[in-house]
């Protein structure tokens, strides 16, 4: 395993019963990427991300995750690692500062560390005037780059963002890609998974799943030269339809 | 532990702010026993009395003057002739009638036994007998307390059953209503609490944190074990309080079989939850598993003496059918501890296996 590979997943398999959620895939994400994870519903995406993030235990493979095994080392993978789904993980009932100290003490931080670093974080969202607000009352785009920001608080090794942006307008998923892009300049790695195939051209390197195997892997530029296709949207489309056979040239 | 401690406090703020949940909390079980005490009281009230008197003398005057002062007859007819009864009940106006004999003081100065017949509108086999009853203890009363100087009475009624005293019900149906309070704080409240926050996507963030699964399982149901806990202590002061309900064991020990009987209740929240992924699904199975069993098959409202066998034996897995035996025969009883180690060890052994189980399911979650 190499220093500066933030994942590194190798032959990872995970069975239900007879069904295979996900089979043998292989691929690395180096430090400081943004690697996007492509698939269509039911291709194994989620299945793979809860085995990144220590939730599920792989049936076969190895994984490790900012250094730690996932199978035998799932406790650490945790504390390195940051998390937000498409359901932004904040509090409705509670106030912003108050969804900051929750999250800041179960990574446990120390009570200094919360008051400075949400006061950055306030700051650079420019939500310092929210901060006793109820998270319900601020309106989405902002609940959901403060998840993002949170889900950021403790300095993970690694985030994985699980369909960040569904159901938000393209103006503010263009700033919270700006957010992301901070994070992987500050050495974070990122692990995206999204449905817009405008956001996947955005990725360093993106990887398409289909039937729990990955079906191409490589920067964007690379994956529309080697598939002909003009655009990401159209070679997904290529694979992930049901007749079309996932084989062309090695990524 | 502080994060332990900053999900007890979110788990507080939620219940806090939750304004219906709070209103539920509070005011259920303040409102139960009133509305047990008051309204759902099998004593009777308000009893339309005929009275068929065809010779007044001093005694049936003095029975009639007791009748009047029970506080519970309304005489609504006095007719001397006792074929004007068929009609006063057909059409409901009354509900009851004492007849006398003729020469009814005559009779008992003779030292002869003197005939009264007491007849009750039985539509309602239950209020029926209780008005029989009622009426026979009038009689009695005037009995026992006639003046020694007449020499000894003897009024021979033609029903007799003992009179219960008006407090009874109240009596049996506070530790039921305990066991149902709790039902609904610690089960439903837990259920719904936990499928809430995997509706929200929270428990996910929670569960990729470094927290182990038992600090989220103790950050969530400990605030409403307190919440639990509270409202018992509420409702035994209020039923002794307002209905004088006796507390002749043990409160420690009552308070203490609480506790389990709230564990047992949060496993059964915590086993819902992990079933269901919506609240609507976790209230109806709350509703279900636990607050029906609770109110028909712990022998709260209905006897498990007259239940048919079938019924009688899926009484036996209902936790709260056990809670209401130990809770009544500490607070009417007054037993202890050596009297009650059966039903407690069953108690105990449900908790052991349900908290066992929850946690278990809530594992098992986490492989899907």
């Amino acid at each position: 395993m190499s220093g500066d590979l933030a994942i590194d997943v190798q032959d990872l398999t995970r069975r239900f019963g007879a069904f295979t959620a996900v089979g043998g895939i292989t691929f690395n994400v180096r430090a400081g990427e943004v690697f996007g994870f492509l698939g269509a519903n039911g291709a194994g995406k989620t299945t793979a991300i809860r085995m990144l993030t220590g939730l599920l235990a792989p049936s076969s493979g190895r994984a490790t995750v900012a250094g730690h095994d996932v199978a035998r080392d799932a406790e650490r993978v945790k504390r390195d690692i940051g998390y937000m789904s498409q359901k932004f993980s904040l509090y409705e009932d509670l106030t912003v500062r108050e969804n900051i100290t929750l999250y800041g003490g179960i990574y446990d931080l120390r009570d200094r560390e919360i008051r400075d670093r949400s006061a950055r974080m306030l700051a650079n969202l420019q939500l310092e005037h929210a901060a006793d607000q109820f998270v319900r009352a601020i309106p989405l785009g902002w609940r959901q780059k403060l998840a993002f920001s949170v889900a950021l608080l403790h300095q993970p090794k690694v985030v994985f963002l699980d369909e960040p942006t569904s159901g938000v307008d393209p103006i503010t998923r263009r700033q919270f890609w700006e957010l992301i892009y901070d994070a992987a300049a500050g050495g974070t790695t990122v692990l995206v998974t999204t449905h817009y195939m405008d956001e996947a051209e955005y990725c360093d390197r993106i990887s398409i799943m289909v039937d729990g195997r990955i079906g191409a892997m490589g920067t964007p530029a690379e994956l529309k030269r080697d598939f002909k296709v003009s655009s990401i949207d159209d070679l997904f489309v290529q694979l992930a339809r049901p007749t079309g056979s996932a084989q062309g040239p090695a990524a | 532990m502080s994060a332990l401690l900053g999900l007890l406090r979110k788990e507080v703020y939620h219940i806090l702010r939750d304004r219906r949940t709070l209103v539920v909390i509070v005011a259920l079980p303040v409102l139960q026993v009133i509305i047990f005490g008051y309204a759902i009281r099998t004593d009777v009230d308000h009893v339309r009395l005929a009275i068929v008197d065809p010779a007044p003398d001093t005694v049936t005057l003095g029975i009639r003057a007791r009748f009047a002062a029970a506080g519970v007859f309304e005489d609504v007819a006095l007719v001397p002739r006792i074929e004007q009864l068929e009609d006063l009940f057909r059409r409901g106006a009354a509900q009851g009638a004492v007849v006398f004999e003729a020469g009814f003081a005559e009779r008992l100065a003779r030292g002869l036994p003197a005939g009264l017949l007491i007849v009750a509108d039985a539509t309602e086999p239950n209020t029926g007998s209780i008005v029989a009853s009622y009426a026979t203890a009038v009689v009695q009363g005037y009995q026992q307390e006639a003046p020694p100087s007449k020499g000894a009475i003897h009024i021979v009624p033609s029903v007799r059953m003992r009179f219960n005293p008006t407090r009874e019900s109240s009596n049996l149906f506070v530790p039921g209503l305990m066991a149902f309070v709790l039902t609904i704080i610690s089960s439903l409240m837990t259920a719904i609490s936990l499928t809430r926050e995997k509706e929200t996507g929270t428990l996910e963030a929670l569960l990729v944190s470094p927290l182990r699964p038992w600090q989220i399982i103790v950050g969530k149901v400990a605030p409403y074990l307190v919440v639990g806990f509270a409202s018992v202590v509420g409702v035994i002061l209020e039923a002794r309080l307002v209905f004088h309900v006796p507390l002749r064991g043990s409160l420690v020990l009552l308070l203490a079989e609480g506790i389990v009987f709230i564990l047992v209740s949060l496993s059964l929240g915590i086993l819902i939850s992990a079933r269901t992924s919506s609240q609507r699904v976790a209230m109806m199975g709350a509703l279900i598993g636990t607050m029906l069993p609770t109110m028909l098959l712990s022998g709260f409202i209905f006897p498990l003496e007259s239940m048919p066998w079938p019924l009688r034996a899926i009484s036996v897995i209902v936790p709260a059918r056990w809670f209401v035996l130990v809770a009544r025969s500490i607070m009417l009883k007054g037993v202890g501890l050596s009297y009650l180690w059966q039903p407690t060890l069953v108690l105990l052994v449900m908790a052991l296996v349900l908290l066992t189980a929850s946690t278990r399911a809530f594992h098992e979650r986490l492989d899907q």
